[in-house]
């Protein structure tokens, strides 16, 4: 029973990273059809951006929330200076992203060196917690929470707000909503920039689990990718499935397959894509 | 043997029914012309016809044989092509590739990975041929994207005859074009050997009448008159739908 | 009947002169051209798939290293012979390609650049963890090149020429390929697919005909690379190998056959140069990509030319 308990929140608490990362990733692709291959880099950049924060003030929330700030502002600056250029364009707007992939991860590897880092879990949330009959960490209780509750605050943004509309009727028809008078170039950028703090989020909270290293950033976009796959591009519920999917098949997989690591994975991919090649709850 | 015959056709989006219960049957070598205002349903109907969407319900009938289920490229095996709406060609690539690749289609080279083009000389002398006839040779290495818009038109209906279809359906030829391309591609239609029966869509009333043996007459989804061109000229109500539609007959008569 | 004429005599004025340095420079250089070549394969591959029918892959370094795996196991663990070890690798890119493709081709582009991505990160992963027989991090070093009849492969020039004999056929064979009507057809598929089955193609077969090409001959590349090395690790399953490949026939002129060659040989130089002034050589690849996207998407080469005949036109 508690080996069921602890992996089940184990696989859990790795979804919620990924969905932190999976949400701005199909957000980004179902409103301005842009690959971002560069996903990962945010994730990296947040956990790493976070360490040295945590380390200069001494506080985990200022650090984290000025990680995330920054990365919030790179996410704008790359959208704008350089995304936009290439409006409509995906391959080409693809290689973009995976040339900055390869710009950030160099720019972490030298500034940040080849050692995994951990991101220091914050005092308030050290410790465990009596939980179903097992004492487990307050920490992944809190993350899993935390990815619970922005869920349900994208669902809100999205199927309540006005500007959640917006986006919801562009990734319909994204000219008829420009047709309508709307900024949509204001809303791209928003939107990506929000789609970058979330992974910079994920990277902050995620670092305490999983260490910054180089290849983070691959290892996690991997998964988110294969996240977003499975959940259909451009459904933030697809998003939140996949993430339940990927990262319990994922955790149970390396308990009783460790020699076969993301192969585990691979199967239920295969079978979501055999049955809806679009992915679950795809739209485009 | 009838060369197209659809019987009962119906096809539905979500509550829309785009084309509902729609009879049709063509005689060999005939030519006939659905005309109805936008949304009446033609173009869907021929995408049904062509292969491109399944019927929701209803049966088709290609010569003879039913081609309901059959997909989308078994049907041009069997002599059927299209031309579309939207001018859908291969627009990188120059035009006599263009007409090798149409031309080729249907000939047993067209899945030989081992032997180059070059040898096989009827497909090239064939496809060159054609341009001759339709006089496109002097846009032989122009890269399709580059040509002016009638004569991509142009090209888009001659790829259609590269395989020597024995039903060709047409979708609105004369969109876009200018009154003298107009009467240039109402003669190229006027001309084609009578071997081939062509159904074609069109707006252009004047140019529909001008060319078809019959006319059938469409409205939201289902067909509301057919007859010879001068019986639907006296159909009062299809005046009705036109000046519904806010269009104005451009019929000289 | 457009041919890529000019690409053709280079490619031959290519090996020609390539046949020619092989003996004659210093070994570390001849190393290089090898390394030429093997990269032209590769391209040449990634060119039939993404180049003549579209389909945009991110993946391809899953094939290029799939075979390379399997031809060091099967040739350290199986004691299989050279023909044998490198059929079976070959047989194997092939195969996981024909596998791969009954899935991935009901995707198509956005959604085929995603999980061709997803596909060789889980070989990758397979490769890292699955260290019985792949080695993990540390690879499987050890595989020697062997004699073909009194031909050494052992010596730098030996295999050169031996890579060199394989470019040859791989290059003769692909021109047939890409020239013959289902290169044409190809061709089509990537212009207009909807086009291409009304006038009555099986589209399927031909992207599917395309992609286990491509594979097999990904597969002969990573097999001359792990012979070149006599080692292989799971970095030539990574991401960055196959984004390095797009980058060559990018560089190159997707869709040319032998552009990609020319990108290849730019890539080895590049590589070659940079390493040896900075450790940033990470960072000098993801500003080229940069600078491809914004202003050569279509691939250096053809940049170049529209911008050389913008400028005949307003001179002329």
């Amino acid at each position: 029973m508690n080996f069921w308990v602890i992996n089940t929140l184990n696989g859990l608490s790795l979804a919620m990273i990924l969905f932190l990362l999976a949400a701005g990733l199909t957000l980004i692709f179902g409103l301005m059809r842009i690959i971002n291959m560069a996903h990962g880099s945010f994730y990296l950049l947040g956990g790493y951006i976070a360490i040295s924060a945590i380390r200069l003030t001494g506080d985990f929330g200022t650090g984290a929330l000025l990680a995330v700030v920054a990365v919030a502002v790179v996410g704008v600056i790359v959208q704008r200076l350089f995304l936009a250029r290439l409006y409509k364009q995906e391959m080409p707007q693809a290689l973009l992203t995976l040339g900055l992939l390869f710009i950030v991860a160099d720019f972490a590897f030298f500034t940040w060196g080849g050692d995994p880092l951990l991101v220091p879990e914050p005092r308030l949330l050290q410790g465990g917690v009596r939980f179903f009959g097992v004492v487990y960490p307050l920490y992944r209780l809190f993350l899993i929470a935390w990815g619970l509750a922005t869920a349900i605050f994208l669902w809100a943004f999205l199927e309540r707000t006005k500007i959640g509309a917006i986006v919801r009727a562009g990734m319909d028809d994204e000219e008829m909503v420009r047709g309508l008078g709307i900024n949509m170039p204001l809303v791209f950028t928003a939107i990506f920039a929000l789609g970058a703090a979330l992974a910079a989020i994920g990277g902050v909270l995620g670092g305490p689990l999983l260490g910054m290293f180089p290849g983070a950033d691959f290892e996690v976009a991997l998964l988110a990718f294969v996240v977003v796959t499975v959940g259909g591009l451009g459904s933030i519920r697809g998003a939140f499935l996949g993430s339940l999917l990927v990262g319990l098949v994922d955790n149970f997989g390396n308990v009783w397959f460790p020699q076969l690591s993301l192969f585990t994975i691979f199967v239920p991919m295969v079978i979501v894509l055999a049955l809806r090649p679009t992915g679950l709850m795809g739209r485009v | 043997m009838k060369p197209l015959d659809i019987r009962n056709l119906s096809r539905n989006f979500g509550g829309v029914r785009a084309i509902a219960d729609v009879s049709l049957a063509l005689e060999a070598g005939e030519r006939r012309a659905i005309i109805g205002t936008n949304g009446a349903g033609k173009t869907t109907l021929f995408n049904v016809v062509n292969g491109q969407i399944a019927p929701s319900s209803g049966e088709i009938f290609l010569f003879g044989e039913n081609v309901t289920q059959v997909p989308l490229h078994r049907r041009a095996t069997l002599g059927l092509a299209r031309t579309f709406q939207i001018t859908s060609l291969f627009r990188n690539l120059t035009v006599i590739d263009n007409m090798i690749i149409a031309v080729q289609a249907l000939t047993p080279a067209h899945f030989v990975f081992w032997r180059r083009l070059a040898h096989y000389r009827d497909v090239l002398d064939r496809a060159e041929a054609l341009l001759e006839k339709w006089r496109l040779t002097e846009f032989r290495n122009e890269v399709v994207r580059n040509l002016s818009y009638g004569t991509q038109r142009q090209l888009e209906i001659v790829m259609a005859l590269a395989g020597n279809p024995r039903l060709l359906l047409l979708d609105e030829p004369m969109a876009g074009l200018s009154a003298a391309e107009t009467h240039l591609a109402t003669d190229i239609i006027l001309n084609l050997d009578r071997g081939i029966t062509v159904l074609l869509i069109e707006h252009d009333l004047a140019a529909a009448f001008k060319i078809a043996d019959k006319i059938t007459a469409m409205d939201q989804g289902r067909i509301v008159a057919e007859g010879t061109p001068d019986e639907i000229r006296q159909e009062s109500s299809l005046q009705k739908i036109y000046a519904r539609g806010g269009v104005r007959p451009e019929v000289s008569s | 009947m457009t041919e890529n004429r000019w690409g053709l005599w280079s490619a031959i004025a290519f090996v020609l002169i390539a046949a020619a340095l092989g003996g004659a420079i210093p070994s570390y250089d001849t190393g290089l051209l090898t390394q030429m070549l093997i990269y032209g394969i590769f391209a040449m591959s990634l060119d039939v798939l993404h180049g003549y029918t579209g389909m945009p892959s991110l993946g391809h370094a899953a094939y290029f290293g799939l075979a390379a795996y399997v031809t060091a196991i099967c040739t350290l663990k199986l004691g299989w012979g050279f023909a044998a070890a490198g059929s079976a690798g070959i047989a194997a890119s092939a195969i996981a390609a024909a596998l791969f493709h009954l899935l991935a081709l009901r995707t198509s582009h956005s959604y085929y650049l995603m999980i061709t991505l997803a596909f060789s990160q889980v070989l990758w992963s397979l490769a890292v963890s699955w260290t019985d027989v792949t080695g993990g991090d540390n690879g499987l070093p050890g595989v020697m090149r062997p004699h073909i009849g009194l031909w050494s492969l052992g010596s730098t020039v030996g295999y050169f020429y031996f890579v060199l004999a394989i470019f040859v056929v791989v290059a003769a064979m692909l021109y047939i390929f890409v020239s013959s009507p289902l290169g044409y057809a190809l061709r089509g598929i990537r212009d207009n697919e909807m086009r291409m089955r009304a006038l009555g193609y099986h589209v399927w077969a031909y992207k599917y005909l395309a992609s286990i090409v491509s594979a097999a001959f990904a597969g002969v590349a990573g097999e001359l690379y792990m012979f070149l090395n006599s080692f292989v690790s799971p970095s030539t399953l990574s991401v960055t190998v196959s984004a390095q490949v797009l980058m060559m026939i990018l560089v190159g002129a997707a869709g040319t056959l032998f552009g990609p060659v020319l990108g290849a040989v730019v890539f080895v130089l590049l590589q070659y140069v940079l390493s040896t002034y900075t450790d940033r050589w990470l960072f000098v690849i993801g500003v080229i990509y940069v600078l491809l996207a914004l202003y050569a998407p279509q691939g250096a080469l053809i940049y170049l030319r529209d911008r050389l005949k913008a400028r005949r036109r307003s001179l002329g």
